[in-house]
């Protein structure tokens, strides 16, 4: 009950600060990611005092042995840097520089009466289940 | 929706440097956000890890998460109404789609997106984080670059 509430409430925040901090914006994200034009620095605004806050929150956390209402920190694995890594990050940006959304902002707009996230989080939806077909299929090789 | 930003709408319209207020303080309340995720269960606030393994094994707690997302950002448009803008013209049916394809593809190969490698892996000081985001950000420069210098898309 607690950690399903805590979960809401991280959610609601979460929405704020996409809507607040101008993320749910695509003319907001790409004014920063097109360098050809008017260049916006806002958007390092944005993900600098996030990480700042995490930052700080992180580590935190490690002096604590076990979350507040869980029994136990899930085990994170180490993943190396590898081809997927490189790869998946390159078709996510080139993505995320096309029309300026990435998925958090995507879900924002969905209450933003922006009803082009529409057509983007369906295709999304498909992309990400397009990657684990093709994933399956190359395991089984 | 409105469609540009009016500066004295809102003191956190204002600015220092081409760095708007808001986008400092949504940028806490983001941090904030994934910090409380992790403290109160553990769990790391990336959103298409959360939205795609939500999809695929359930979970009240993911499915809670991404419902808050959406009601907490319709909760911010009534709380800040003058800053819910969009200042790009719809690119169309098809770059909408392409650009959710390939985030849907890319994000589930390369294990995350700008929460989970960057407010979140870059939060951990996580190695392979740094480099995901520096590969998506330069992805994003160069594709969002060439698309409205070289190929003339409205910006």
């Amino acid at each position: 009950m607690k950690s399903n509430l805590s979960a809401l409430a991280a959610g609601l925040l979460f929405g704020l600060g996409l809507m607040l901090s101008g993320m749910s914006n695509p003319g907001e994200v790409l004014s920063f990611l097109d360098w050809s034009g008017v260049w916006s620095p806002d958007l390092m605004g944005v993900l600098g005092s996030a990480v700042l806050v995490s930052v700080v929150g992180f580590q935190l956390a490690r002096r604590r042995q076990r979350p507040w209402f869980e029994d136990q920190f899930p085990d994170l694995p180490k993943k190396p840097i590898d081809r997927s890594l490189l790869i998946g990050n390159l078709l996510f940006g080139i993505g995320w520089g096309l029309a300026g959304y990435c998925p958090g902002p995507a879900l924002a707009g969905l209450a933003l009466g922006n009803d082009e996230v529409l057509a983007f989080l369906v295709a999304m939806l498909a992309g990400g289940y397009l990657q684990q077909v093709w994933a399956l299929k190359r395991s089984d090789r | 929706m409105l469609t540009e930003l009016d500066p004295s709408s809102h003191w956190l319209a204002g600015q220092v440097a081409g760095i708007h207020f808001f986008t400092l303080a949504g940028g806490m309340v983001i941090g904030a956000a994934a910090v409380l995720l992790y403290h109160s269960i553990g769990r790391i606030a990336g959103i298409s890890g959360i939205f795609f393994t939500g999809i695929k094994e359930g979970g009240l707690w993911r499915g809670l998460f991404l419902v808050g997302i959406v009601l907490g950002a319709g909760l911010g448009a009534q709380l800040f109404p003058t800053l819910n803008i969009v200042t790009r013209p719809n690119p169309g049916f098809w770059i909408l789609v392409s650009s959710g394809l390939l985030v849907g593809w890319g994000t589930r190969q390369g294990g995350g997106c700008t929460s989970g490698h960057g407010v979140c892996g870059l939060g951990r000081l996580a190695p392979r984080s740094l480099v995901a985001v520096l590969v998506f950000m330069a992805a994003g420069v160069f594709t969002a670059s060439l698309l409205r210098h070289w190929l003339g898309v409205p910006a």
